[in-house]
């Protein structure tokens, strides 16, 4: 047996992606004032559930109530501070100075690098989000114990569970998304642009504003086909009330990632082919 | 004054044609205005469909706030915002010392250099959505009602300017501090709906705190004469109380302002 052999090259793989993951989590903790401010700046569940509140405790609405939206926005709020994802601007800058190319000579793909740099930001994140949770769980405690008789909040195991493989999956549909329409960087120099349209048909559809249920159920029938409700709605109704038809949601889900996983391993081969920026 | 007034039409007349140059980034500015509007109408009739009226505000004097706002939200994006950006690039590139040795107020320079027409479709459907909304009101309003608005609508974009720049100041500390006023506008969003729609201590924050009832929520119930000279006073203090306040804070800031060579 030959002891100075290469490890494994899957084993390898997760060697470089844990440093790799360790790295930006350093780098992201020089930046906490900034992620701090990035937090502020996807508050707005917190500013809906504001509006949502009153509109509960009108009781006019038959399937919530201001408990079930206060908890419903706190899900949202944490389901949206994991999965904020902006790879499009690091790689739409690298296309266009060209720093891109120094990132392909390295022997793992660049999206292991993106990938983890966004984990990287979550990490530094975390302790924010779970801090501002907390202050409003204290301020408005009737979300914690339940004042309409619906009892304490107390998530089961398999809730829990779920809701953090779902909200993990939810970040991987966000990514793909962005990652795939950050391949037209290749041929625009403004990708972004077009994610920033995405971006607000995703503010509409995937329950940043209100909660799905007030839809009328036709539109909520057609919108659970799209990829919007998984990215926010999915997850946090499975955290807040569990109430989710988990089985067609997981198949639309994978339904979506096979597609846009393949979408975007086309763009990227065809984009690389077109690349042509210093000295590729 | 007339010098001013000269030179701000340069600045504008230049930045418009330098902006000409990317006439597709008006195509995107206009879908996304769009897209976004829907978006806010939409959420809006989400709220009402079951009849019920956020703080007791009826569906057009909502949409008269949603007008507000995205007209607010447009000079904000057309003006302000482009120039706080820049103020922060100045500091980082020592470019603020160019700025400051011109012949001209530096604040007034730094608040009005810059025009993005980022904010344009904006300002033209807000305004379009404010005529619309004031007609569909109980008692529509005349051209008497319009013109009540106003007055608090400019204490209201007074108040925006004075808290966007006094931020956007913290960079002469602070150099990456240009995340602030995001941070800012990003909360400011709470303005698309009435104050009073909001659960009482948000009611409180958005008033005191972050004076965003000042902005879209006293203009619009000005106009529909839900409230008295009151809040316009009110919202008078506020727009000079955060005015002079920031005018005080800049001048602090360049005192100790150490210049990029030095």
């Amino acid at each position: 047996m030959d002891n100075t052999t290469t490890p494994h090259p899957a084993l390898q793989f997760f060697r470089v992606v844990r440093r790799l993951l360790g790295v930006w989590y350093a780098f992201m903790l020089t930046y906490r004032f900034e992620i701090m401010l990035w937090m502020v700046a996807t508050a707005l569940p917190l500013i809906m559930m504001g509006v949502w509140i009153e509109a509960g405790a009108s009781g006019l609405f038959p399937d919530i109530t201001a408990v079930s939206v206060a908890r419903y926005f706190l899900a949202v709020f944490v389901v949206r501070q994991v999965t904020v994802v902006w790879v499009i601007y690091e790689f739409e800058f690298q296309v266009n100075s060209g720093r891109l190319s120094s990132n392909l000579l390295t022997p793992i793909d660049p999206a292991w690098r993106y990938i983890t740099m966004l984990l990287g930001e979550q990490g530094a994140r975390l302790p924010f989000f779970v801090g501002v949770v907390a202050l409003a769980l204290l301020i408005y405690p009737a979300a914690l114990r339940g004042e309409d008789g619906s009892g304490w909040w107390l998530p089961s195991l398999w809730q829990l569970g779920w809701f953090v493989v779902l909200t993990y999956a939810a970040f991987t549909v966000r990514f793909l998304i962005q990652y795939t329409v950050a391949m037209l960087a290749f041929w625009f120099e403004r990708a972004s642009g077009f994610d920033h349209l995405i971006f607000l048909v995703f503010l509409f559809c995937s329950g940043m504003l209100f909660p799905l249920e007030v839809l009328p159920d036709g539109m909520r029938e057609v919108l659970m086909l799209t990829p919007f409700p998984y990215l926010l709605w999915f997850p946090a109704t499975m955290l807040a009330t569990g109430d989710v038809e988990l089985m067609p949601g997981l198949a639309i889900l994978a339904f979506w990632m096979v597609l846009l996983f393949v979408l975007n391993r086309m763009l990227w081969r065809r984009g690389l082919r077109h690349y042509s920026a210093m000295g590729a | 004054m007339t010098r001013y007034a000269r030179t701000l039409r340069l600045f504008w007349g230049a930045s418009i044609s330098a902006e000409m140059e990317y006439r597709a980034n008006f195509v995107f500015a206009a879908v996304g205005s769009v897209l976004t509007l829907g978006g806010a109408l939409a959420t809006l009739a989400v709220l009402y469909q079951h009849g019920y009226e956020m703080g007791g505000w009826s569906w057009p004097e909502a949409m008269l706030v949603v007008a507000l706002y995205t007209l607010l939200d447009g000079f904000q994006r057309a003006v302000l915002a482009p120039n706080r950006q820049a103020i922060s690039e100045h500091v980082q590139q020592g470019t603020l010392d160019f700025v400051l040795i011109k012949p001209m107020d530096a604040q007034f320079w730094l608040s009005t250099r810059r025009l993005s027409i980022w904010g344009v479709p904006d300002v033209l459907l807000g305004l379009a959505l404010i005529v619309y909304a004031g007609s569909k009101l109980d008692t529509p309003l005349g051209v008497g009602g319009y013109a009540a608005g106003l007055i608090p609508l400019l204490l209201g974009a007074a108040t925006l300017y004075a808290l966007g720049y006094a931020l956007a100041t913290l960079t002469i500390w602070v150099t990456k501090a240009g995340n602030i006023t995001i941070a800012m506008q990003a909360l400011l969003e709470a303005g698309r709906y009435p104050v009073p729609a909001y659960a009482p201590l948000f009611r409180v924050a958005f008033t005191f705190v972050l004076p965003v009832a000042f902005m879209t929520t006293v203009p619009a119930a000005t106009m529909t004469g839900k409230t008295g000279l009151v809040w316009v006073i009110g919202s008078l203090g506020v727009a000079v109380g955060l005015l002079v306040a920031c005018r005080w804070f800049w001048r602090f800031a360049l005192r100790s302002y150490t210049s990029a060579s030095s």
